[in-house]
């Protein structure tokens, strides 16, 4: 049977995060924890493997405790198998520390059960980087499967997997070995909704904790803050432009007198717009 | 990057590792498809330049590609950019991008002459192989940034980038690892002036990987049906439209706007969400950043997340009916109405001015 691994990430509600107009902080009192809507789409084409062909689904995420409930979901919609990465010593990772925490968590994994596919997000909504997927395929040197669009074929038997990849300007037709990683882009499938057998069996499985040592680190040269190369220098609010809009009014207001108000006042301070237009209109 | 869980790093005294003041230099690479370079590669030309000057160091370009490109001709243009080098990779495995060829080709470029800076393109290509090589040089990567500086002290990249939705910048710095890398969207930088005059020495590299040593095949490629009709990124005239328009239908007066001008329609993201458009003319942070020298915004009121991708535009026209909407705060011209009457009259004095001109030259 095939064996899939989905990294999930749970992260807050970047819909209804507001920074603090003093400090610059980020105000996150009452502000809901979501798995990464990204990791979605990861996930339920892991299930779709495993509808069609039979598969054994272990989600994985590295957080704080409270990440269990992003794994319980994913139980709920019928991952077979959670593991909660967490540990003090992951605080203050960035992705390259975070994937080797991920890969080598999956390392351990691999002892218990060989994995052929791993898959993530295309990228989260509060790190946003994509680069975690990639930095665990190069570490389990695991084929690279980014920006994937559909899955056309996995052959179990041969090894092999057959997918499209959305590249600038087009679509590749890949085909690859297994075990591979495979990042997944939006909106190439829908979630299912939870069935009361699986909510059942979500709020019944026991989710396994890992610290870094069950995660197989020893040296914490490269978890955390140690293992990341890169430091936030600094953080701060967008400078907003001073300059406000020339408002455009006429006597009577009406569209006409706008419209041509508009284009005497921009074409006197801006030439070049009239000649780009006569350009492109042409 | 979980910027959350780590604050700002004090100002200590920073010292680099002998062992890495080696690393010498700016380099960028030089994305191709289908014999055209990308536009992202010569506008981080243009910003690698700058870098390179204030570090008093070379910029170089890396391209790689398969003889049937001609990519020697890909080095000559990264020079007229202002490219001092060029190392190029030629072999036919180089066809069509795939990761495994191209990360070990850079790779082992970057072990051989030692960069200080590496700068990619925030596309599917750039973050995909700027993920692979940090992780395999096990150095930092700062993905997406909007800004790129030096602190030439300490000759540290300061790559600045939106986080927690646009709503703050934060500043990323490698320090004690190099090349320290960086990739950046399309369109957030300017192009850079062509200087024909300008050349450069071209420095080559043999990839050593043979097509069986390779696990992934391209079995096809289907371009895109409209990829050649929609380039809003580069596009010089856009017209969009928010949900203000309140109705499909009434997204026809952005067409017919731009139909006049021979602009591109842009749109915001509920506007694609309510599939009134297709998702590829989403400006914005989850969409494009594109710099028009004219865009207009019907109906749009102007969040942040829309504001990223095109407060660069020369200029910008807000016709809103809020005299309070945000996009108001940084238009250059406002127009305080209802865009399905102000949006007809717009078309129709375009339409005359630019009929009154073919007149005269006729
Ligand atoms: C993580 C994240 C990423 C996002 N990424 C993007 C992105 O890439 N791009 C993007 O655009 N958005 C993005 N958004 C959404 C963004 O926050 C805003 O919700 C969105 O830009 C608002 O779109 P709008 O201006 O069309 O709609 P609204 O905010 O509903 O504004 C409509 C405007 O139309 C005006 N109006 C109403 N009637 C009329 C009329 N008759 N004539 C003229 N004006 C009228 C109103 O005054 C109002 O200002 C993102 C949000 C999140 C959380
Ligand atoms: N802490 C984490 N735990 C599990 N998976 C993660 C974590 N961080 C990132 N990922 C995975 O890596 C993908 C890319 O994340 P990022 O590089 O942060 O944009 C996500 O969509 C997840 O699938």
């Amino acid at each position: 049977m095939l064996h899939i691994v989905v990294c999930i990430k749970q992260v807050p509600d970047s819909a209804q995060i507001r920074v603090h107009p003093v400090t610059n902080t980020i105000m996150r009192q009452g502000v809901p924890a979501i798995i990464n809507p990204y990791d979605l789409y990861a996930l339920e084409e892991a299930l779709r493997i495993k509808d069609k062909f039979g598969a054994y689904v272990t989600v994985i995420t590295m957080g704080p405790p409270q990440a269990e409930n992003a794994l319980r979901k994913a139980l709920s919609f019928g991952a077979d198998d959670a593991i909660l990465v967490t540990d003090r010593a992951f605080a203050g990772a960035d992705t390259l520390a975070t994937s080797f925490a991920l890969a080598s968590a999956i390392g351990q994994i691999e002892k218990n059960m060989p994995v052929d596919l791993v898959f993530c997000g295309k990228q989260t909504i509060d790190g946003d980087t994509a680069q975690v997927g990639p930095g665990i395929a190069k570490r389990l040197e695991l084929e690279l499967l980014t920006y994937i669009s559909s899955i056309e074929s996995v052959n179990a038997a041969k090894r092999e997997i057959v997918v499209q990849r959305r590249s600038e300007g087009g679509v590749q037709v890949l085909k690859t070995r297994l075990p591979s990683l495979i990042t997944m882009l939006e909106g190439s499938n829908e979630m299912r909704f939870a069935t009361m057998p699986n909510m059942i069996r979500a709020a019944k499985t026991k989710v396994s904790r890992w610290d870094r040592v069950a995660a197989g680190i020893e040296d914490v040269s490269n978890i955390g803050l140690k293992g990341s190369p890169t430091v936030v220098s600094k953080v701060f609010a967008p400078s907003p432009k001073t300059v406000k809009a020339e408002m455009v009014q006429t006597e009577s207001n009406d569209p006409q007198d706008l419209a041509a108000s508009l284009l005497m006042r921009m074409f006197t301070k801006f030439p070049q717009v009239r000649e780009e237009i006569a350009r492109s209109a042409n | 990057m979980s910027e959350e869980a780590r604050k700002p790093a004090g100002r200590k005294k920073f010292e680099l590792d002998p062992k890495l003041s080696e690393y010498r230099g700016i380099w960028v690479f030089v994305e191709h498809e289908r014999g055209v370079v990308h536009g992202v590669s010569w506008e981080l030309m243009g910003e690698g330049r700058k870098l390179a000057d204030k570090l008093g160091v070379e910029l170089s370009a890396v391209v790689m590609g398969s003889p049937a490109d001609d990519p020697r001709k890909f080095c000559r243009e990264a020079f007229v950019y202002g490219a001092d080098k060029c190392y190029l990779i030629e072999d036919a495995l180089l066809k069509n991008y795939r990761n495994q060829p191209f990360t070990k080709g850079l790779t082992d470029l970057v072990n051989a002459y030692k960069p200080e800076i590496l700068l990619l393109g925030a596309t599917t290509l750039g973050r995909d192989l700027a993920g692979s090589v940090a992780t395999t040089l096990k150095t930092g990567l700062t993905a997406d940034c909007t800004e790129l500086n030096i602190d030439a002290e300490i000759r540290s990249l300061l790559a600045t980038r939106p986080t927690f939705g646009g709503s703050l910048l934060c500043t990323i710095q490698t320090l004690n690892y190099r090349p320290q890398m960086a990739t950046v969207r399309p369109r957030v930088m300017a192009m850079p002036q062509r200087d024909e005059s300008r050349s450069g020495a071209i420095i080559e590299a043999t990839l050593s990987l043979l097509e069986t040593d390779i696990v992934t095949k391209v079995l096809d490629f289907i371009p895109d049906e409209n990829s050649n009709k929609v380039n809003l990124a580069y596009a010089d005239i856009i017209v969009s439209g928010g949900k203000g328009l309140k109705k499909q239908e009434n997204f026809q007066l952005v067409r017919d706007l731009a139909r006049v001008l021979g602009a591109e329609v842009g749109a915001t993201r509920p506007v694609v969400q309510s599939g009134w458009v297709e998702a590829e003319r989403q400006v914005g942070q989850t969409g494009k950043t594109v710099r028009p020298k004219l865009y207009i915004a019907a109906g749009i009121s102007g969040a942040i997340q829309h504001r990223v991708g095109m407060d660069s535009s020369d200029v910008i026209v807000a016709i809103n009916s809020d005299p309070n909407a945000p996009i108001f705060d940084f238009a250059t011209y406002g127009i305080v109405g209802n865009a399905m009457t102000i949006l007809p009259a717009l078309t129709e004095a375009f339409r005359k001015e630019l009929h009154g001109r073919k007149a005269v030259v006729a």
